[in-house]
């Protein structure tokens, strides 16, 4: 097996995993993070199929760009929660 | 890039666009209809740009044609740059709708209070047939009767209804 494949089937699984994260975590904020994570591993295939100006694009907008637009409506929404025990404690709200 | 790697990337950009699709129909809150979204728009690019590929025997080289070297024996191991044109694209039309997909999620917990998909359709229900004076739906397959029909001017209506002096 190349090098190149070797990378790429690495890169596939973990692009799968990160997008069953999100949407399987219970942490939305989490669950934020994972989306612009497959964004990233996206725009590594891009690399591979000869696109750099797509990956280029992939990289800034879809992943900086939206991670940023989700982290900020995750504030709104008041879904930024780091860790899911002491929001519990503080709040004594059920986690949604 | 051998036949393996390729037939790889597309179970990836398949798998994409199935767990967005499935993520999109399945999920109850709002916040993640909106990463299901975006991971099914990836899915969907990914798709777009592996369809594109081309490679001869010495590989694929990217759509860009320097100066001094000869476009036609370049072009039988360049890579299509039509549908990275689009995807480069769709990937901004895409963060758009993220954003506006957001600022509607900001909108209905702001006036409703909850991101839970059930909870935000019976309190709309419930708004919708307290505005319109009506009783609540029995169930959902006998939905409100007497709901009105958007509200008609006074003039129209007289001139429609036969039998009425104008």
């Amino acid at each position: 097996m190349a090098w190149a494949d070797l990378v790429i089937v690495i890169m596939v699984v973990l692009v799968l995993v990160a997008a069953c994260a999100a949407l399987f975590l219970k942490n939305l904020l989490g669950a934020a993070v994972a989306t612009a994570l497959v964004s990233l591993g996206v725009s590594v295939f891009f690399v591979m199929l000869r696109a750099p100006d797509v990956a280029l694009t992939e990289a800034a907008i879809g992943a900086g760009l939206g991670g940023l637009l989700l982290a900020l409506a995750a504030r709104r929404l008041g879904l930024w929660r780091i860790e899911a025990q002491e929001e519990s404690e503080h709040a004594g709200g059920p986690a949604c | 890039m051998s036949e393996f790697a390729l037939l790889t990337l597309l179970i990836g950009a398949l798998g994409l666009v199935a767990l967005g699709i499935g993520g999109l129909v399945l999920s109850r809150n709002l916040f993640r209809v909106v990463l299901a979204l975006a991971l099914a728009e990836a899915g969907a690019n990914l798709l777009l740009v592996l369809v594109g590929f081309r490679q001869s025997a010495w590989g694929a080289i990217a759509p860009i044609i320097e100066s001094g070297r000869d476009a036609a024996s370049l072009t039988p191991s360049m890579v299509d740059p039509i549908p990275q044109a689009l995807v480069l694209t769709a990937i901004v039309i895409g963060v758009g709708v993220q954003a506006l997909a957001l600022s509607l999620a900001i909108r209905a917990y702001g006036a409703y209070g909850t991101l839970d998909m059930n909870a935000l359709r019976a309190r709309m229900e419930t708004d919708i047939d307290s505005a319109a004076g009506t009783q609540p739906a029995r169930c959902q397959h006998a939905p409100a009767g007497g709901r009105p029909l958007p509200p008609i001017s006074a003039g129209a209506r007289r001139a429609d209804t036969p039998g009425t002096p104008a």
